[in-house]
């Protein structure tokens, strides 16, 4: 590609070799990722909520090799209950299973779970919503029908009933707990529709006489994509919060497979004495919740700094 | 407005029916009844007794229905764990507890989101501004499960001010108010600041004080006043979720309210209770959004209704 340089007559002139050497200096383009990215890393929260998401995984990663046992292995029975120390950095469970470990490959379940939860919400709540949001009428209306049964029945009550029918198996906790978050999405994608189905390259794209379902796909979504990739990042913490209630309740994961949730149920009984039995869940599931969110947060802001 | 009420109406209803509807199927759906884990079991015999007795012999659709046109009446049967009264009975004695914890916490809430948000807007980008700010922050992501947790932990357990369960005398109730009222904190919070910020670059304020108005007059009497009313309208939708106890500050703090028995009515496949307890709290969301809307109207003249407005 050869490249121009326009003088101020208008008149276009190959460039020179001070052309080239102007735009090789001056730094690589501003493009509207790079100013994102940037906007993202002055956004103190988020640094830190990443770094922290970052030491998380790889925990989880490299679960079997920072941790003393299996989540499941009780063979310090000798010492249940014990307080953490050296030994035992978060001390013994009831049944003498190592309390480190078993937070540890709990990151694994929740951060699993969480991003499970997050991809298939996604991926039912934006083809209903560019369907909702793009033909209206009949189609929005059914849909805006099944969103606000979904609303309306508290989601929660839906996820234990449909657990208890199910008992657990974490493959189906996904589904259900998608089942409870993918409302968002799909209000979030019908929005974008609406807003977008009138703009010119739309109307220009269908005069050329593209198909439809193409638009949506190759034209709509793509500029629809930011604030998608937002929602996406901000569900999952809310998944993980789902999944955390309903263990707690006994609706979640089924033991020995730990969870952050069933730790905090199993522990309130004894919480004024062995105390750690509990906090080191709630920390565990505080900090993994927050860092989750200030990264979604941050990506908003950073996609779109007028809101603030 | 009485066309726009007439369709909500219709539409309140339409959602109240679908809800229990669908939770009815899938109580039913779940294998398993309500009288199987029996302490003692039961023969045959005695098996049809009791489900000729509370209907159960019906088909389906005949119980759905009877359930309906007794709820309407507010009649709602007994419930089979505690046959002792009627569920509306349960209800009367249970549910002012919840409503007062809730009640009071949101309260509290507010309150502290507002005044925290005045005050963050009043003094923008200093330490009074980010401390505030981050309290938003960290209300409005940490959930109120997590939140009770964090209650329990370091002033129950770690500072001993306050005990943790039950339900008897001012000094159980501190600690559930208070994680109730992280629930409307953050939202009131920014809204108030945002909106208070918004509206200081005004013209009218402006005017104002042009007039030679006190910037405390034109603060509480011009600023303040405006937007009041749209925290209002953000407040209210969290009221049926919080005044029907929230299932996990109940669970921690052993709040005898109505919370715990969304779930105990779940495994215990207490039809009747579960259907109750679907059946008002969702009237109580569809009423909340529709006095909501009507609200938004009377408070802001240039807002008109829209006929789409549900769901919004």
């Amino acid at each position: 590609m050869r490249v121009m340089a326009t003088g101020t007559t208008g008149a276009v002139t190959p460039a020179g070799p001070e052309d080239l050497d102007a735009l090789l200096t001056s730094g690589p383009p501003a493009t509207s990722w790079r100013r994102m990215v940037r906007r993202f890393a002055a956004n103190r929260l988020a640094l830190v909520g990443l770094i922290v998401l970052i030491i998380l995984a790889l925990a989880a990663i490299a679960a079997p090799l920072i941790t003393p046992a299996s989540y499941d292995d009780t063979r310090f029975v000798a010492d249940t209950y014990a307080f953490p120390s050296a030994a035992h950095w978060f001390g013994v469970d009831a049944v003498g299973r190592d309390f480190f470990s078993r937070n540890v490959y709990a990151i694994r379940v929740s951060l699993a779970i969480g991003f499970g939860a997050a991809v298939i919400s996604t991926l039912i709540g934006i083809p209903l919503g560019a369907l909702a949001g793009y033909f209206g009428g009949a189609v929005d209306w059914i849909i805006g029908r099944v969103l606000e049964v979904f609303q309306i029945i508290p989601p929660f009550l839906i996820a234990i009933l449909v657990s208890t029918l199910t008992n657990g198996g974490i493959p189906v906790l996904v589904l259900i707990i998608s089942g409870t978050s993918w409302m968002g999405m799909c209000r979030l994608v019908r929005a974008d529709m609406l807003a977008m189905r009138e703009e010119d390259f739309v109307l220009a794209a269908r005069a050329l006489g593209v198909n439809q379902f193409r638009i949506i796909v190759r034209h709509l979504l793509p500029n629809a994509m930011g604030p998608i990739l937002v929602a996406f990042s901000l569900t999952i913490p809310a998944a993980i919060v789902v999944e955390a209630g309903l263990s707690v309740l006994g609706a979640g994961v089924n033991p020995p497979t730990p969870s952050w949730g069933g730790m905090i149920a199993e522990g309130l009984s004894y919480v004024s004495y062995y105390w750690f039995l509990e906090l080191f869940p709630v920390l565990l599931l505080t900090i993994t919740i927050l860092s989750l969110s200030f990264v979604g947060d941050g990506l908003r802001d950073a996609l779109d700094p007028t809101t603030k | 407005m009485a066309r726009y009420l007439l369709v909500r109406v219709g539409s309140l209803l339409v959602s109240v029916v679908a809800a229990t509807l669908v939770v009815f199927i899938i109580m039913h759906a779940i294998p398993g009844g309500p009288f199987d884990a029996e302490k003692a079991p039961l023969t045959a015999d005695q098996l049809a007794v009791i489900n000729r007795f509370y209907g159960l012999d019906q088909p389906l659709p005949v119980q759905y229905l009877k359930f309906l046109w007794g709820a309407f009446h507010l009649q709602f049967g007994y419930s089979y764990s505690d046959p002792g009264e009627t569920i509306a009975q349960l209800l009367a004695r249970v549910w002012p507890i919840s409503a007062f914890a809730g009640g009071m916490g949101v309260l509290l809430g507010v309150t502290a989101g507002i005044l925290l948000g005045v005050a963050a807007a009043l003094n923008r980008n200093t330490w009074i501004d980010y401390v505030a700010t981050f309290i938003g922050i960290l209300t409005i992501t940490v959930p109120p499960f997590v939140v009770s947790l964090g209650l329990i932990l370091v002033f129950g357990v770690l500072l001993r001010w306050f005990p943790v369960s039950g339900w008897n005398g001012p000094a159980t109730w501190v600690l559930p108010i208070l994680a109730y009222s992280t629930i409307p904190l953050g939202p009131v919070l920014r809204y108030t600041r945002s909106s208070m910020l918004e509206m200081a670059g005004r013209p009218y304020v402006t005017v104002a004080r042009a007039k030679g108005l006190s910037a405390r007059r034109v603060v509480i009497r011009h600023i303040f006043r405006n937007a009041l009313r749209p925290i209002i309208t953000i407040t209210l939708p969290i009221l049926p979720g919080v005044m029907t106890g929230s299932i996990f500050v109940e669970f921690f703090f052993s709040v005898p309210g109505l919370g715990q028995y969304f779930v105990t009515s779940i495994f215990k496949r207490d039809y009747p209770m579960e259907l109750a307890l679907i059946f008002i709290i969702t009237i109580l969301y569809s009423v909340i959004f529709v006095i909501t809307d009507v609200l938004y109207v009377l408070l802001d003249p240039r807002v008109r209704l829209a006929e789409g407005a549900a769901g919004a």
